[in-house]
């Protein structure tokens, strides 16, 4: 789609030139919508350059310890006045580490694609292949109306629906018979914690997932599908033999676009996730923090350091945070750009 | 070019067509479950909402304002509904005026660029957002929880969908519409605001509702930008907090009483339903205008 947009405007001739120089209501659109796409494209840099100078001193403060320490504690706000450390002033005992938060990010996105993608890919082949043409436009619009579902919803039917279930059923059952299993067994809890988050978002990443890998199926040129049919193939062995190898940039790029989602949800993994802190998970059952969801929960603590460092702190993981998904962003755009480009030349 | 069908592959496979026939239907089968699970996730979610909401929809929730654990709702509609209104007015002008210029004045690197940076805009998450205004609005330019600083949040969330929207729509005119405005005479801006423009308009309108969609069920970027109020949203618009619907279904679900979480469900069964509408009324818009322009 990108690259056959990229392709009109290569062969549209541009409209700026002579006209605009000499008209002023031109040269004043140009200037003016010029500063409206300034905004749009700097706005990735105002934030990562104001979180980072806002974060520095704790950046200073906290050192590489941040990213091997598993305590967040603001130190004594009351133990005699601030000490100095790295040339920043920090209460006794102030400590902040994002391990905590990172490994329940990044755990809990890693079970959400573990359910999610499988499910997404199945339901995006029969999307493409087997819904029929009078069906698509429903289907397709409801699979849309899904991913439109504010997420303190799924949050709302996570604390009252799935939370209590995997405390009360699906956890002793898990634990019980796949105890055996890393991580599957020991204590349960309330329900609250990594396997309540990670279906959660799994929820919420499906039908994203699900609606790029309908697109880039649906891209593949159906010939592929009728010669592997020529050939003697099934119909599941045309698919999965044929069309999946030739979308499977598409669908890898389709799935880490989900997994960028993932690693910056909000609301709903703050509600079933049990906001650990200072602890890792021993299994699947136990309370998480993630990222996005410490930085909601923490900042009225946080107002409270008078040396302002545990704010500061928060903005760091606001960096990495932006750090991380960023990276997963652009590699899944360059993936699924990629895609296209090969696509059209195949 | 390397083949995309591997022949060996195929040939050692066509050996007991029943077996693999079976397993293809049985796989098929699986599929149609997983399409099937993924809709019927929809339609929970959505009973789930309207079971325990309908019921909490008293009338008094609509004219009352929060109070503490308890009360009603107007406060956080009207404020909703302020802040997505100062979102939208934001991203119309910075969103459709970046659209512009990407179409009309921009060369293909600039493009490039601004569509990629535009995109990767809509990656970064909607908490880290919030903190940016946070830190911006109200650390740096002193601000308080506010109304300006919520609805900033918002049209930053809105406006990869809106820039996109509009670029795409403006692409989509037909280019002999544009020479013919030229032809006559008329500037490139009185071609922009006399052909392109309202001929782009469904498309236009429609990435804005599906922004706006998105704007209703935001929560993250609203929570230390605009804060919370248990009043109605007052007259000053850079220092005084506003409640919104999305905070309400977060936290009074966490409180030990059936009356907030009466009021969470209700705010809850307020917000699909406002969603849903916009989502079809974006979508029906172009069917509509498309339909129009052929007459």
């Amino acid at each position: 789609m990108t690259t056959q947009t990229q392709v009109d405007r290569a062969t549209s001739p541009p409209t700026a030139g002579a006209a605009s120089r000499h008209r002023p209501g031109d040269v004043a659109l140009q200037w003016g919508t010029g500063a409206m796409a300034a905004v749009t494209a700097a706005l990735v840099f105002l934030i990562a350059i104001f979180l980072a100078v806002y974060a520095f001193p704790a950046i200073r403060f906290n050192g590489l310890d941040f990213l091997t320490t598993l305590t967040w504690n603001m130190g004594n706000q009351y133990g005699g006045g601030p000490v100095a450390r790295n040339g920043i002033a920090g209460m006794p005992g102030a400590s902040f580490g994002v391990v905590v938060f990172l490994y329940g990010t990044l755990m809990s996105s890693f079970v959400a694609m573990l359910v999610a993608t499988p499910v997404a890919l199945l339901a995006a082949v029969a999307m493409v292949f087997r819904v029929p043409a009078s069906l698509k436009t429903p289907v397709n619009t409801l699979v849309e109306l899904m991913a439109g579902v504010p997420s303190v919803v799924f949050g709302l039917w996570g604390i009252v629906v799935l939370v209590p279930w995997i405390g009360n059923a699906l956890g002793p059952w898990l634990s019980a018979h796949l105890g055996w299993v890393p991580f599957l067994g020991g204590s349960i809890g309330t329900g609250n914690g990594l396997l309540a988050s990670g279906v959660v978002l799994a929820i919420m990443i499906l039908p994203i997932m699900a609606a790029t890998m309908r697109d880039v199926m649906s891209a593949v040129p159906s010939s592929i599908y009728e010669a592997s049919i020529a050939l003697g193939g099934t119909s599941w062995q045309a698919v999965t033999q044929a069309v999946l190898p030739a979308a499977r940039a598409g669908i890898f790029g389709a799935a880490m676009l989900a997994l960028g989602r993932a690693l910056g949800e909000t609301m709903a993994v703050l509600m079933v996730s049990g906001a650990a802190m200072n602890q890792l998970p021993q299994n699947i059952y136990q309370p998480i923090n993630t990222m996005a969801a410490v930085i909601v929960s923490q900042l009225d603590s946080a107002l409270t350091d008078s040396t302002l460092l545990a704010v500061r702190s928060l903005a760091e993981i606001a960096l990495v945070l932006f750090a991380i998904t960023l990276v997963v962003n652009v590699g899944a755009r360059l993936i699924l750009r990629l895609a296209g480009n090969l696509e059209r030349s195949a | 070019m390397k083949t995309l069908i591997d022949e060996r592959r195929f040939r050692a496979m066509r050996s007991n067509v029943a077996a693999r026939s079976a397993i293809g239907s049985a796989w098929w089968l699986g599929s149609a479950l997983a399409l099937a699970a993924s809709i019927a996730m929809l339609f929970a979610l959505f009973w789930f909402v309207l079971v325990r909401g309908v019921p909490a929809l008293r009338p008094e929730i609509f004219v009352t304002v929060t109070n503490g654990i308890s009360g009603g709702l107007a406060n956080a509609i009207v404020g909703t509904f302020m802040l997505v209104l100062g979102g939208l007015v934001l991203v119309m002008i910075v969103g459709v005026g970046s659209g512009i210029w990407l179409t009309a004045f921009a060369g293909p690197r600039m493009v490039e660029v601004t569509r990629f940076l535009t995109d990767v805009l809509s990656g970064v998450p909607s908490i880290v957002v919030g903190y940016f205004g946070y830190v911006v609005l109200l650390g740096y330019l002193g601000w308080g929880f506010s109304l300006a600083a919520g609805a900033i949040a918002l049209a930053i969330i809105m406006l990869p969908y809106v820039v996109r929207g509009t670029d795409l729509a403006l692409i989509a005119v037909p280019q002999e519409l544009r020479e013919g405005a030229l032809a006559l005479g008329s500037s490139t801006s009185r071609s922009m605001f006399m052909v392109c423009l309202p001929s782009a308009m469904p498309g236009i309108l429609t990435s804005v509702l599906l922004a706006v969609s998105i704007a209703l069920g935001e929560t993250a970027p609203l929570i230390y930008t605009a804060g919370w109020s248990n009043y109605m949203p007052s007259a000053a618009p850079f220092h005084s907090p506003v409640g919104y619907l999305t905070y309400v279904v977060w936290t009074f679900i966490n409180q030990p009483f059936a009356q907030s979480h009466a009021l969470a469900y209700a705010a809850a069964v307020i917000l699909m339903a406002v969603i849903f509408l916009t989502n079809v009324v974006a979508r029906t818009v172009v069917d509509v205008a498309a339909q129009r322009l052929r007459g």
